[in-house]
């Protein structure tokens, strides 16, 4: 139950990193890393997955 | 005429004994010394806003510059001419850029760059990503930069969609100019630009989200305008998308006081990986783009300045001296030295009195030649006002228009360089004529027979009889001699 970053199609605007509701969401090393034990998929806070909603790169944001 | 007073050459070690010379040398001969250089017909507040900025002022881009730093790049839109991926060092256009920065990275750039070039003026925020949308950098960044360079000017570029959050916060930190970009005031065009939007935590597509952002941006828009904030509307030209619909974009930012409308050419290119590049949804080409900018002539004042420039540029309008100045070029600690820019402020502030007192001349002399007739002239300068660049190595062509009603800036032509390394390539020549399509005279600094015999048979007359004067001067005595005598009276 977390959402994943495929690291190669990032863009690294990092819009997800401050969206994301649970702090989940870190630049490590060379990229955008959301932590799975961290991430709620946005339960009970948003209707929407708030990364996948913002990211601009299709299908990179995703379920883990 | 008094001499060139403001070298526009890359700042050396001796900058500051050259500013010295050339101000003791050029005194105060000035017949126009102590007058206004404050144009007429522009409010006295709102000039002291936009006399030092370069995309505000058209005759402010003749000698001061600006810089961006890419810290923002969170978006919160999609629009079609938009890849997000992109950066090339090669490139220049709208939210290109090759590093990203940290606010604390932003910083060294800008005090780098600003002890080196004392044209400095104006720091924006421009993309890639949106400042209003990743906030919390811009802030950051502004707040930095304002405790080292207090003198700066502050500038940002946004969608909207986030701006009436942050105008209040843009008001308190003294940020004078925000440019929205604006390119349709109906939905369903809107639709057709964008593909989706993030807004209040959710994704928005379709008339839905073009609906939230139209009205996001007017509002944005409004607030500015309340609290005296001054803005420029960009607007991209899309051919069958929006271009008619600009003219009622133009009508509304006008009453909703915007200061100036920009209209952009689409770029669109399938190498850039675009929505509008890989559908093969053209631009307009230059004739297209003049035809739009004097139908919407009388509505709210146009930009015709803009180049276009890349998300990180560095340098006056035209010029782009980014690639000096990436990071890994920048000292680890740097300390802001106040005084190149603050000379060359002051020299600045002579020569811009004596070329105004120049125009007024010229202008005075092209409404007395009488005839009503209307001439195109394109003008290789580096800089300063002045007919100053050879036409060899020339990457642009101001273009000014003169006629019984004064002489105007319409625009600019970008051209492949025709000079490389000594020699003129005959192919590049040839896109040069192409580029100049519609103009009558050809001023630079300096031409060879050769060009110069082609250009005339393309019916354009090239001369640099007028090297180093003011664009003005040299126009007004081309444009008396074209109305009066049938022969070219070089004066210089």
């Amino acid at each position: 139950m977390a959402f994943k970053i495929i690291a190669s199609q990032c863009t690294q605007c990092g819009a997800c990193e401050f969206e994301c509701p649970s702090g989940a969401i870190k630049f490590k090393g060379e990229s955008y890393v959301i932590e799975p034990h961290k991430c709620t998929e946005c339960e009970g806070v948003f209707d929407a997955h708030q990364c996948a909603s913002v990211c601009p790169v299709p299908k990179t944001c995703v379920p883990a | 005429m008094s001499a060139p007073a403001i070298s526009l050459e890359s700042p050396s070690t001796t900058f500051g004994d050259q500013l010295l010379a050339t101000v003791k040398a050029g005194g105060c001969a000035s017949s126009s010394c102590g007058s206004s250089i404050k144009p007429d017909d522009t409010d006295p507040a709102i000039w002291e806003k936009i006399k030092d900025h370069p995309c505000f002022s058209e005759e402010a881009h003749h000698y001061f510059a600006r810089m961006h730093v890419a810290v923002a790049p969170g978006c919160n839109i999609q629009c079609n001419y938009c890849n997000r991926k992109y950066d090339c060092a090669n490139e220049s256009r709208p939210g290109v850029v090759s590093e990203k920065l940290t606010p604390d990275q932003a910083l060294r750039k800008v005090v780098a760059v600003a002890n080196e070039v004392p044209q400095l003026s104006v720091l924006g925020i421009a993309g890639p990503g949106d400042a209003c949308y990743d906030w919390k950098k811009t802030k950051a960044t502004f707040e930095r930069v304002a405790r080292e360079i207090p003198d700066i000017k502050f500038c940002i570029s946004t969608n909207g969609l986030a701006l009436p959050d942050h105008v209040d916060e843009l008001a308190d930190m003294n940020v004078d100019h925000v440019t929205i970009t604006i390119n349709m005031v109906d939905p369903e065009v809107g639709a057709k630009i964008y593909p989706w939007i993030f807004y209040d935590h959710r994704r928005y597509v379709g008339i839905e989200a073009a609906r939230i952002l139209h009205e996001r941006q007017m509002l944005g828009l409004e607030m500015l305008t309340a609290r005296g904030i001054l803005t420029k509307i960009n607007s991209v030209m899309i051919p069958g998308v929006n271009d008619e619909h600009l003219i009622e974009v133009n009508r509304w930012v006008n009453e909703r006081g915007a200061f100036l409308h920009n209209l952009m050419p689409l770029i669109s290119d399938p190498a850039h990986g675009t929505h509008y590049g890989l559908s093969g949804q053209r631009g307009p080409n230059a004739m297209e783009m003049k035809a739009l900018q004097d139908r919407v002539e009388g509505g709210a004042q146009l930009m015709r300045h803009c180049r276009q420039c890349r998300a990180d540029a560095v340098g006056l309008l035209g010029e782009d001296r980014g690639q000096e100045f990436i990071a890994d070029r920048i000292p680890g600690e740097v300390t802001y030295d106040a005084s190149k820019r603050k000379a060359y402020r002051e020299l600045v502030a002579e020569e811009r009195r004596d070329h105004v007192a120049a125009r007024r001349e010229a202008i005075g002399m092209i409404k007395a030649a009488g005839p009503s007739k209307s001439v195109l002239f394109a003008v290789a300068t580096k800089g300063g006002g002045r007919v100053n660049e050879h036409f060899g190595h020339a990457k642009e062509f101001q273009v000014y228009q003169a006629s019984p009603r004064g002489i105007s800036f319409v625009g600019h032509r970008k051209v492949e360089q025709y000079c490389l390394g000594g020699w003129g390539g005959e192919a590049a020549l040839d896109g040069v004529i192409a580029a100049l399509e519609g103009i009558d005279f050809v001023l630079c600094a300096k031409i060879g027979n050769c060009p110069q015999d082609q250009l005339a048979d393309a019916g354009i007359r090239a001369t640099d009889a007028y090297a180093h004067d003011y664009i003005e001067t040299a126009i007004s005595a081309i444009y008396a001699a074209a109305c009066g005598t049938p022969a070219l009276a070089a004066t210089a």
